[in-house]
């Protein structure tokens, strides 16, 4: 197919739509902010010597930066996990979550909400630290599980790691649901939470695993992005294009593992995020990586942005989660683009 | 050139391949032929590293083939599976152009392969198409030109492997095909290719090796192999043998 857009052309609205993205979701809420306060505000954060109000000063540095922040780095790492995992199964509607590394991420902070209510809640100035911890675990785990049951002499079974991750996805949601049958009003709230995804009461604390993350995500893939390409013809025309494929899966599965397992753990279960970004990129762009790559990066990163501004203002002053949002925005697109497909077959 | 000794293959079990000794030379092209579950799949497979034999040896270049690093092995072995599950909209010049991945040499040179490659394939007209509203035969041209392109312009050392590359294509363009593959084979490199057809192989091949039940039949020139015998054996099918009235090759006919 051809590209909808030169790839320039493309880029340069990516970049603008980013810009557009960040500006709504530091200037959007409750305190209305004009462009120049915003600006003084943001450069008195950083250190620079302007001044600005202080009370816009405070919303900036403390709830608008690390929220938006928190977004951009969750949409841009969701975003390539998905470009990840879509290459490893070599299937344009593979998620990242089908390899369980959401459900298990999720469960593991499920545990820890639930077993901090048992013991009398967790200490407040740990409690981010031992989500985030716990979510990571959770989602690693589930995943090297997946990868063990995928493996044989030596090699992945991509079929039988998608089944084996469907099976442990579906028993992670149901001992979720357990914890949420058994669990008090309060701790079923926070459990809600987590499912559903938020970026409300982000911390500088609970981004910091994130970037780093988002950084290695940025660094690696792109260089695998030719051997992505290579094994979108299948794994045996890729190994003998020399692509050494058994460390371009691991890899594969490794940074998806580290991605949504931090993107989880920092803003909870963001569905579809990670399944339409790369389709779009792929509609807008072509299949290559190269393009590929920074572009879901990009466009991931300002749709988060968008959707998060979005169930800020929808129903003002309280909040929907934004797993809501995205799902609201994901699943009528997804099935148009299946409808779509199917036509075109 | 790419040889194996007393090559011993099984799948799941199953013993597919006994003590099946060969070599490709350079320049030429070698036709494998064999009634449905002989074992040329099997036999190609070991030959490019996909499964490891069970007894025997398979060297590329006088090197053990488990000894090359992979990426310089791609630049010497080329292989074009019967069927490609390739489901993304690349365009056909990207398509070919991922054969230039083992190579480093650079974007001009590439694109002027890949139009090469394509030439020789006879699938030129299809540049810029989409590969997904390919018909059956032109994806088929389109990977042919991508194992080309990886091995372009082709010399001594290196080694074409080719499964069934006219399984979909009209009679045209199984010629056009076997053609290309000739000329390729002419500027030094070993092409095997397994075939059914016994006519085309009679005509393209300089050898022929007639696989039965996992065992060499015969190995030879065409003419030494396609005997009313060898072919009734391996295929139970009575056939009279007679020659190209033109360019004297055998021509099989069956009864």
């Amino acid at each position: 197919m051809k590209p909808l857009l030169s790839r320039r052309l493309a880029f340069v609205l990516l970049g603008v739509l980013l810009l557009l993205a960040l500006w709504l979701s530091l200037s959007v809420g409750p305190v209305a902010m004009d462009v120049a306060t915003l600006l003084r505000a943001l450069a008195a954060t950083l250190g620079m010597p302007l001044q600005a109000p202080e009370q816009a000063q405070l919303i900036v540095a403390q709830i608008r930066l690390p929220r938006t922040l928190l977004g951009l780095a969750a949409g841009g790492v969701l975003a390539l996990c998905g470009v990840a995992m879509q290459g490893l199964f070599r299937n344009p509607l593979a998620d990242p979550g089908l390899i369980g590394v959401s459900s298990g991420a999720a469960l593991g902070a499920a545990l820890m909400i639930v077993l901090g209510a048992s013991l009398g809640g967790l200490a407040p100035a740990w409690s981010p630290y031992l989500l985030s911890l716990s979510a990571f675990a959770g989602g690693l785990l589930v995943t090297a599980l997946v990868y063990r049951l995928g493996r044989r002499q030596g090699r992945v079974d991509v079929a039988t790691m998608l089944l084996a991750g469907v099976a442990l996805a579906a028993l992670a949601g149901a001992m979720i649901g357990l914890l949420q049958y058994l669990a008090d009003d309060a701790t079923l709230r926070t459990l809600t939470f987590w499912n559903l995804g938020s970026l409300n009461g982000a911390s500088y604390a609970r981004l910091w695993p994130l970037l780093l993350v988002a950084a290695l995500l940025l660094w690696r893939l792109p260089r695998w992005a030719q051997g992505l390409n290579a094994l979108l013809l299948g794994e045996s025309e890729a190994r003998h294009l020399g692509v050494d494929i058994e460390q371009l899966k691991r890899q594969l599965i490794l940074l998806t593992a580290l991605g949504v397992g931090a993107a989880v753990a920092a803003c909870g279960m963001i569905g579809f995020v990670g399944l339409m970004v790369p389709h779009l990129m792929r509609l807008l762009l072509g299949p290559d990586h190269r393009s590929l790559i920074p572009a879901s990066m990009l466009a991931g990163a300002s749709l988060l942005l968008l959707a998060d501004v979005l169930a800020r203002v929808l129903i003002a002053p309280a909040e929907l989660p934004i797993g809501v949002v995205t799902a609201l925005l994901g699943a009528p697109f997804f099935l148009y683009l299946l409808i779509k497909g199917r036509a075109h077959a | 050139m790419l040889e194996c000794q007393h090559l011993a293959l099984a799948r799941g079990g199953q013993r597919i391949i006994e003590d099946l000794s060969l070599s490709l030379r350079d320049g030429e092209v070698l036709a494998v032929l064999g009634p449905n579950g002989a074992g040329k799949s099997t036999l190609l497979a070991a030959l490019c590293g996909e499964l490891a034999p069970l007894g025997g040896s398979v060297q590329l270049a006088g090197r053990a083939l488990s000894a090359w690093p992979a990426s310089e092995r791609a630049q010497r072995l080329a292989v074009l599976p019967q069927q490609s599950s390739l489901s993304f909209a690349f365009s056909v010049d990207e398509v070919v152009g991922m054969g230039r991945l083992p190579h480093a040499s650079g974007q001009q040179r590439d694109a002027a392969i890949v139009h090469e490659a394509l030439q020789a394939a006879d699938a030129a007209h299809l540049r810029g198409r989409n590969y997904l509203e390919l018909s059956g035969g032109e994806r088929q041209r389109v990977h042919l030109a991508r194992v080309l392109a990886q091995l372009w312009p082709g010399a001594a050392g290196q080694v074409l492997l080719l499964d069934e590359p006219t399984s979909m294509l009209d009679p045209l363009h199984q010629h056009v095909t076997l053609n290309a593959v000739r000329r390729f084979s002419a500027a030094g490199a070993a092409v095997m290719v397994i075939l059914h057809d016994l006519n085309l192989a009679a005509r393209f091949a300089d050898r022929i090796l007639l696989l039965h039940q996992g065992r060499a039949q015969a190995l030879g020139t065409p003419h030494e192999v396609l005997t009313e015998a060898n072919v009734l054996q391996v295929f139970e099918l009575p056939v009279i043998l007679s020659q190209h009235p033109e360019l004297g090759c055998p021509w099989v006919i069956p009864r």
